[in-house]
């Protein structure tokens, strides 16, 4: 099936082709390409995932113990999610369906470090100069170098914002990037009194730089209401993880979507069924699947992930000064779901706020320097594992042989769910702002503005292969052939 | 090892002439973003760094390709045409050009599917893998870089003056190297630095 603009209408050779490639500010590999006719007409809009890596498929035959950290190289913006999400699925492999407390609370810590740390970097480093300098505003100047010539004070915030969250990731999971905290069952690792002290001096400090960074949002979006609610803005259901009771936990809870209206679609569901739910849909012209709730078809069932579906799904958040934000930000909806693009700003930053008040009260919790880090229980051989991620729900799956081997690796990852929503989101502000124009590198930033709200980690996605009618061989300076691609 | 001689204009050519900031453009090709990450983990020294130098090509700005640098950054190894052609323009326009990270010293993690048949790794994920819908196929639009069979560490396509290993390197060793290098001294890594995971 296909969606407007998806595919033109008219012979392809009869259309002029803009790519923009690669897209930048984002975290890895994707392109646009647009097709317009003479008169500047837009006939099709792509947003192409361009890399391959074949995680899914090397992951198999290896021990599940390297899981937890083979999966983090998936992604070094957040590779605490994919570290979390494949220990909790071989937390079941190995019989631990409960871990203990102290396991739970370095790893939810470990999980909020990181929420904090991409939320900043995404906010201050790679957007922020589209909202502070304007979506026009001079190529060399759009960057966190321009930001930091220009408001000196938000890039340091930014920056020791960002450095807080990858310290608290540090002292959960052995290193900033690509650490070891957590193993099937449990943890490596407990914090000592020290360690929390250290930690939690600053922790008030983050809380009052986050509530900034809400008001820094929200004010650009009082400035200009009608870009801030009309940019890129489509309806379409939405999907997140809560806790049973309701509330926003991003570390465990239970899936629930609810429709364009914010109507309940499903709720309270065990993760360990979410192939009951999502079918993944493929096209030719990207890796990145386009997954849809089974029930409802790829016409209809496609949905959002991240932070503006989860501060719209769940019933309350809960740490006080978050909470506060989020019922703002209800409020300012009128009872409906806000749907806008560039809302997913605002609602990062609430969920950056939830992340330093949750820090906070981790750190006084003394279950962190408990002595109990590993439970065990009797093998099994399947195990999902779901997080939610700084960009979504996190689905990890695995199937183990009694002889310790991966035998199956599914994978779906935050962006992978937003695929649909993200072309969609481009091709609604070419439809407004593109079509008929003469082409400026201004108006190509709209779609790359549309792409950038999303927070998508294309590195994440591109966990698949392709292959072409082709044949590239690459040689070497000397002209001595190095490789010559797969051919059909 | 380079000659010193490239960064020899720069950034002090002469005592009259005011200083040049050096040029560095830095790209991720088949990586993770992690040592692009790990740079940032040098956290506020960002900003004097900004002071001696300013990025041309990098996934932090919107400079789409590589002009005249003084440095280049390479993370992740090679595994398709379009990371070959990226690398070459690299090549072609920075005077120094460092391996950052392991994926690209060694090929990395993703190298591990280079036992594999790519024809098999392709059908499982797209014909045969869990929850796909009825019919799907391969992606095979030409807009989608062609795939290499096997990933290769970027030295196999273009010499390399510098490799900084690491899965990343930590902030901290990104900062001592690119702090020497920018003071016109041959880099070297102490004790503690220098690791491989």
């Amino acid at each position: 099936m296909s969606f407007e603009l998806e595919t033109a209408t008219v012979a392809s050779e009869n259309l002029r082709r803009v790519a923009i490639d690669p897209v930048s500010r984002v975290e890895g590999h994707g392109k646009v390409t647009i097709l317009l006719d003479e008169d500047n007409k837009v006939h099709q809009v792509r947003l192409h995932i361009v890399e391959f890596r074949g995680f899914e498929r090397f992951i198999q035959g290896r021990p599940y113990w390297e899981v937890p950290v083979m999966v983090q190289r998936l992604c070094g913006i957040c590779p605490v999610s994919h570290h979390l999400a494949a220990s909790k699925a071989l937390d079941l492999i190995v019989g631990a369906a409960k871990v203990t407390p102290t396991a739970d609370k370095m790893r939810r810590l470990m999980h909020y470090g990181q929420i904090l740390q991409s939320h900043a970097l995404h906010f201050f480093h790679l957007s922020s100069p589209d909202l502070l300098f304007g979506f026009d505003s001079e190529v060399g100047r759009r960057n966190i170098v321009g930001v930091a010539e220009k408001y000196p004070e938000i890039a340091k915030k930014g920056i020791l914002l960002r450095k807080y969250g990858q310290e608290v990731i540090r002292l959960t999971a052995g290193k900033r990037v690509h650490g070891t905290g957590a193993v099937p069952g449990g943890v490596n690792r407990a914090l000592s009194i020290e360690e929390r002290k250290d930690l939690l001096k600053d922790a008030y400090q983050m809380i009052a730089w986050s509530r900034e960074a809400v008001q820094i949002i929200k004010e650009l979006h009082q400035q200009n209401p009608a870009l801030y609610d009309q940019f890129g803005t489509f309806r379409s259901n939405f999907m997140g993880m809560v806790a049973p009771d309701g509330s926003l936990d991003l570390y465990h809870g239970v899936l629930r979507a609810r429709d364009a209206d914010g109507r309940i679609l499903f709720d309270q569901v065990d993760y360990q069924t979410y192939d009951r739910l999502i079918t993944e849909e493929v096209k030719p012209w990207s890796y990145m699947k386009f997954p849809y709730f089974t029930a409802m078809g790829p016409e209809q069932g496609w949905y959002k992930v991240g932070p503006l579906a989860r501060v719209q799904n769940c019933d309350s958040i809960p740490t006080p000064f978050a909470e506060h934000e989020r019922r703002e930000l209800v409020a300012y909806a009128g009872g409906k779901p806000l749907h806008a693009t560039l809302a997913y700003h605002w609602a990062r930053m609430i969920e950056m706020l939830f992340a330093a008040e949750t820090i906070k009260e981790l750190l006084q919790d003394d279950d962190l320097s408990g002595p109990e880090l590993m439970s065990t229980g009797e093998r099994r051989r399947e195990g999902v594992g779901v997080i939610e991620a700084p960009r979504g729900t996190l689905f990890h799956h695995y199937q183990v042989g009694d002889d310790d081997l991966v035998t199956m690796a599914n994978l779906i990852v935050s962006t992978t769910n937003n695929n649909q929503a993200m072309n969609t989101a481009v091709r609604e502000v070419a439809k407004k702002y593109l079509d008929g124009q003469q082409i400026t590198e201004g108006l190509l930033n709209h779609i790359e503005i549309a792409i950038r709200a999303y927070d998508p980690c294309l590195s994440c996605a591109t966990h698949a292969l392709g292959k072409m009618p082709l044949e590239v061989t690459l040689v070497d300076a000397e002209g001595t052939e190095l490789d010559r691609k797969y051919k059909a | 090892m380079m000659d010193q001689q490239n960064l020899k204009d720069s950034p002090h050519a002469s005592p009259a002439a005011p200083p040049r900031k050096l040029k560095v453009a830095t790209v991720s090709l088949a990586g993770c973003f992690g040592c692009h990450m790990s740079f940032l983990d040098i956290d506020e020294r960002l900003l004097p760094l900004l002071e001696l130098v300013e990025f041309d090509r990098s996934p932090l700005t919107d400079i789409k390709h590589c002009g005249p640098c003084d440095i280049g950054l390479i993370e992740g190894g090679v595994c398709n045409a379009e990371n070959v052609h990226v690398l070459r323009e690299f090549r072609a326009n920075c005077k120094v050009l460092i391996a950052l990270g392991a994926c690209a010293v060694n090929g990395g993690l993703p190298a591990q599917r280079n036992h594999l048949e790519l024809a098999d790794i392709l059908q499982q994920v797209y014909r045969t893998g869990h929850g796909l819908a009825e019919g799907s196929a391969i992606p095979d639009d030409p807009e989608l870089p062609l795939p290499l069979n096997q990933v290769h560490p970027v030295h196999e396509v273009v010499k390399i003056d510098y490799f900084l290993p690491g899965c990343p390197p930590s902030g901290d060793a990104i900062w001592a190297f690119l702090t020497q290098l920018i003071e016109g001294k041959e880099p070297a890594l102490g004790h503690g630095l220098l690791h491989y995971d």
